[in-house]
């Protein structure tokens, strides 16, 4: 087992005046909280950022006092790890719309003193960026070797590469899309419906009183259906039976498929807000990188205005974000003549793979990561 | 580094835009990159050749070199490399004019098919040949061409592509080491190289 980063802990950055949104809203007095491990170096070109996925928080990896698990990237992160804080100064924000400390439906709205609800401002994943951006600069960092996410991570850190380009020296972006599918959707929307068919959810007012817990529970389960495969479920799972012999007869989870996610539903109630979900599903299928038309009817690709270098990794058995979205982003990586390295790593454990221990993956980012920190030294800031 | 990468290399002028197609591991791209301050990508289908470019720092895509091509914008490169792969293409003429299409110049190699180890195995024997640099036999190659180096000439010629430069050399399959053939290449040489232009 390498090091662990030690003790860390999570900061608070209050986001000076307010954040314009991409609804028009404002939003006023946002919080962002925040981890950082290792040094920022003279230069301050040594700065990574890595993005978090839907239910993730600042707390990517240490320990936080009294705490027996680390953070949720610690096999990736710390001394010698793929992302080596000896080496690099990185940086981990709960994103815009959550409930680990950012501002989210769950906050205090400053004008009612109230929580937010469905009063606070339906946010995308590029209002998450303009948030993280503002953090950026309050940590003095010109700009970013390397913007790293997988997932909705992922999202965040294409969205990084195009709104500001001249910040981001490199993108790492692991099982993740440059638009999201009519699936993804889908099963975003199921799991919404799921919420909102809680009689507890009260059209988001519930902070007062029961939360809609079986509702967020159900939608969970949905996720972590996506976040499997067919292939992962069928060495996980098969059809075998939890603590049992014979079937129940009534409806109890007889099998350990059923069994593990209800336990999936039930830990997530635990520490996630019903309303935080709805937000950033929300945000990310309104997530397009696509071609837009221009007023002179010409089709331009967002990514003409990206400048980073990128390393794009599909999982084989991730059906959420499946290899040929990835394929997708790398031709219009290659089309606008941007340097981009893809890998497609064989994996059974479906669209989750990014997080699992990989001896493959870790080789990859640490690789690419050597190579932006040379390069990266002829582009003088 | 293998031989004829090294006369590969040699003819990569310096700071040039290079795409590497069937790029292994990328030996010819770590040497351009860290001896000739060139700018390479390489395109190949094995994901463990894949994570081997990036962990030592290589641009790489993983994918069918036929595809991948399609992508790039005109003239993306100075030189596209093929090498040791237009055996195994199924459509070499709309390959080879894409590649001239993405890139100026092309450099191409392959094993030579009139080797006279090859002729004697056909004309003596009457099996198809098998030698150190074409392996399989017939029902498992994936060498799906039969070049020589005098039909790879006619061909080019067919294109009205030029040919800049060519080159036959005598060099076994992971050889270090190996012999320029200047007489009777198309009978001596078990490689041959061509650079290839407009």
């Amino acid at each position: 087992m390498k090091k662990t980063i030690g003790p860390t802990e999570t900061k608070y950055f209050r986001l000076p005046g307010s954040l314009l949104l991409d609804n028009n809203d404002s939003l006023h007095e946002g919080i962002i909280a925040y981890e950082t491990y290792g040094e920022l170096n003279k230069a301050a070109d040594n700065a990574i950022l890595i993005c978090h996925a839907l239910s993730g928080d600042a707390h990517a990896a240490g320990f936080h006092a009294g705490a027996g698990k680390p953070g949720w990237w610690e096999i990736m992160i710390g001394p010698g790890k793929a992302i080596d804080t000896n080496r690099y100064f990185v940086v981990c924000s709960n994103i815009l719309g959550s409930c680990m400390g950012t501002s989210g439906p769950s906050s205090l709205n400053p004008a009612t003193g109230l929580a937010y609800g469905l009063q606070f401002p339906v946010i995308t994943i590029a209002d998450m960026v303009k948030a993280q951006k503002q953090l950026i600069d309050f940590l003095g960092i010109p700009r970013l070797l390397a913007v790293i996410g997988g997932s909705i991570g992922g999202m965040q850190g294409l969205e990084w590469s195009i709104r500001y380009p001249e910040m981001v020296f490199s993108a790492i972006l692991l099982a993740t899309t440059q638009r999201h599918s009519a699936l993804a959707i889908a099963f975003n929307e199921v799991a919404r419906q799921a919420i909102m068919a809680d009689p507890n959810w009260q059209d988001g007012n519930y902070y007062q009183g029961t939360k809609p817990d079986m509702g967020l529970a159900v939608a969970r389960m949905i996720g972590h259906i996506t976040y499997l495969s067919d292939e992962a479920m069928r060495h996980k799972f098969g059809r075998r039976l939890q603590d049992k012999e014979d079937f129940s007869f009534n409806f109890d989870a007889d099998f350990q498929v059923e069994s593990y996610l209800r336990y999936q539903g039930k830990k997530f109630v635990e520490r996630f807000d019903a309303n935080s979900f709805l937000y950033i599903t929300k945000a990310a299928d309104y997530f397009d990188l696509a071609p837009r038309r221009q007023a002179d009817g010409s089709l331009k690709s967002p990514f003409t205005r990206a400048k980073a270098r990128y390393l794009v990794v599909s999982f084989t058995s991730d059906w959420l974000y499946p290899t040929r979205e990835s394929r997708a982003m790398v031709k219009a990586m290659k089309k606008n003549s941007l340097d981009v390295s893809f890998c497609e790593i064989e994996a059974k454990w479906g669209h989750d793979a990014f997080l699992l221990e990989n001896e493959r993956l870790s080789n990859l980012m640490s690789g690419f990561l050597d190579r932006m920190g040379r390069e990266s030294q002829s582009y003088a800031l | 580094m293998r031989f004829d990468l090294e006369i590969i290399a040699s003819w990569i002028e310096p700071g040039t835009k290079v795409l590497d197609l069937g790029c292994g591991s990328g030996d010819l791209l770590y040497f351009l990159v860290h001896n000739k301050e060139v700018t390479g990508t390489g395109i190949d289908f094995e994901e463990a050749n894949i994570a081997r470019c990036i962990e030592r720092g290589i641009s790489v895509i993983q994918g069918d070199i036929n595809e991948e091509v399609l992508d790039y914008a005109d003239n993306t490169f100075d030189y596209v490399i093929l090498s040791r792969t237009l055996q195994q293409v199924y459509e070499p003429e709309v390959l080879l004019k894409e590649l001239l299409r993405v890139g100026r110049r092309i450099v191409v190699s392959f094993p030579n098919f009139s080797h006279w180890l090859c002729r004697m195995q056909l004309f003596f024997m009457g099996r198809t040949p098998t030698t150190s640099q074409l392996p399989y036999d017939w029902y498992n190659t994936p060498n799906i061409r039969v070049i020589t180096l005098r039909d790879f000439r006619g061909f080019v010629h067919k294109t009205g592509f030029k040919i800049i430069r060519e080159m036959g050399i005598n060099t076994q399959n992971e050889d270090l080491h190996g012999r320029v053939i200047r007489l009777l290449p198309n009978l001596r040489a078990t490689y041959g190289i061509f650079l290839i232009g407009h």
